[in-house]
């Protein structure tokens, strides 16, 4: 099957101001495509908003952003810029603070319907191993606000990871996944950065997933503190990250 | 994938989610044969008297049930963030739209399809003769009344008082729709019933004005 490029993105100056208050100034990052970004900071640096301006939900105050492509076979060939007006939707995964998912409807029902947004082909054994990959298979048929926390993250996880994206980008993932999720976690992003896919973490609190991270950037009051930048050593962050927590 | 196939898919996941819970449905219905069954304790529903004020109460029934349906449209996206998921997915933000204003078309006219045998029954009414062209009537005026209550639906949902705010950007901009829609029942509800086709026009080109003006504005609605 045709591998679809991975996508790296770009923000040049990028602010972005709700009234008063100031969430971004003036953020300039560049992240390759193939990168294990962990994006690290304090409650309030402006992680997420980052992340929902790079997931297309938000645009910025002033600033651009802009996505590039890279071939797995060339992933470490000069990045193409993707075209303004081809926003790369379908390449693009996140999972948020919030589950984003019907509590009303069951997990297999959640699957299917993003399945279907998403134009996938042979929907039942997608959705079926989906749920197996993430250990729900035998809860397929049960409303997801019967789940627990954990089992919830799990699924948006799942729901996310559906359509194979090239660019994934992870808000607080561990949140609320247990031992066995948080190893599943890191089993599943260990495979999606072996793919080539690009991903950006936040978090501001320790987990193992951090481990597979390529490179470190760390924001304080909107603005980027540290950056270990592409190929360098990320470490010194994290270490700092496993110092705090 | 087309904006159309996108809606088929949101549509019946509205439909599946109403279904399950019947929220919406129960609610608006009960509510509008309150206001029926009122309106018809504070007059004497005589033929003649319904024939004049039982349009106006009808579709003032019809408009208060159709706000307080259309306000969860978007405001029960919000509890896990689902329009998140929906505005990144690969389907046009119309798309969107198009789906809610279909599901809530779907809704609004089953609650008519109770109501409006239980008007005719309090107030008098024969609507036996005229059930064909009374259904065009309540399909556009309905169609009018999604399309705007969608859009406004999407609006509110980001703000503080939304649950105040609807209706009161809702009802001012239904003004015209009801006058139409009123005036063409009223003339089928006439002694010698005849379908005004003036009114019926009138309908029909506010349906396509508003869905028009949706569709060009879809990307500003669905924003943050």
């Amino acid at each position: 099957m045709h591998e679809a490029p991975s996508l790296g993105i770009s923000f040049d100056r990028v602010e972005k101001r709700f009234g008063p208050f100031v969430a971004l100034r003036g953020v300039s990052l560049e992240i390759l495509p193939g990168e294990f970004v962990a994006l690290l900071g304090p409650n309030g640096a402006g992680k997420t908003t980052l992340l929902r301006i790079a997931a297309l939900l938000m645009t910025p105050t002033s600033g651009t952003v802009s996505f590039t492509s890279a071939s797995e076979r060339a992933r470490h060939a000069v990045p193409q810029p993707v075209p303004d007006g081809d926003l790369p939707k379908h390449l693009i995964g996140m999972v948020a603070h919030s589950t984003l998912l019907y509590d009303e409807l069951t997990a297999a029902e959640n699957l299917t319907l993003f399945a279907q947004l998403y134009g996938l082909d042979d929907i039942r054994v997608r959705v079926a191993n989906a749920l197996q990959a993430c250990g729900l298979a035998s809860r397929a048929a049960s409303l997801v606000r019967t789940f627990s926390r954990g089992m919830r993250q799990r699924l948006a996880i799942a729901r996310a990871l559906l359509h194979g994206p090239r660019l994934l980008l992870l808000d607080e993932p561990a949140a609320g996944l247990d031992r066995q999720g948080l190893a599943w976690l890191g089993e599943t992003l260990a495979r999606l950065r072996s793919g080539g896919a690009t991903v950006v973490m936040s978090t501001h609190a320790r987990n193992e997933s951090l481990d597979l991270a390529t490179r470190a950037v760390s924001l304080s009051g909107g603005r980027v503190e540290h950056d270990s930048g592409p190929g360098g050593d990320p470490r010194p962050l994290l270490a700092a990250l496993r110092a705090e927590a | 994938m087309t904006a159309a196939r996108a809606a088929a898919i949101l549509l019946a996941k509205e439909l599946r989610l109403e279904f399950r819970t019947r929220e919406l449905l129960n609610a608006t219905i009960v509510f509008a044969l309150v206001v029926i069954v009122l309106f018809s304790f504070s007059f004497d529903p005589t033929a003649a008297e319904s024939r004049r004020y039982g349009p106006g109460l009808l579709w003032i029934a019809f408009l208060f049930a159709g706000s307080l349906m259309l306000h969860p449209s978007f405001a029960r996206e919000q509890s896990n963030q689902t329009l998140d998921a929906l505005r990144m997915a690969p389907v046009s933000p119309f798309a969107i739209l198009l789906g809610k204003m279909l599901a809530n078309f779907v809704f609004l006219s089953l609650a008519e399809v109770v109501l409006v045998p239980v008007f005719a029954v309090l107030y008098n009414v024969s609507i036996a003769g005229v059930i064909g062209r009374l259904i065009v009537v309540l399909m556009l005026g309905t169609l009018g009344v999604v399309i705007t209550g969608t859009v406004f639906s999407a609006v509110s949902a980001h703000a503080r008082m939304r649950e105040l705010l609807l209706p009161l950007l809702l009802l001012p901009i239904l003004a015209p729709l009801l006058i139409a829609a009123v005036e063409a029942t009223a003339s089928l509800f006439a002694e010698q019933p005849s379908l005004d086709r003036t009114w019926l026009a009138f309908l029909a080109g506010f349906d396509i004005v508003f869905l028009t003006a949706s569709w060009l504005l879809c990307d500003f609605l669905l924003e943050e």
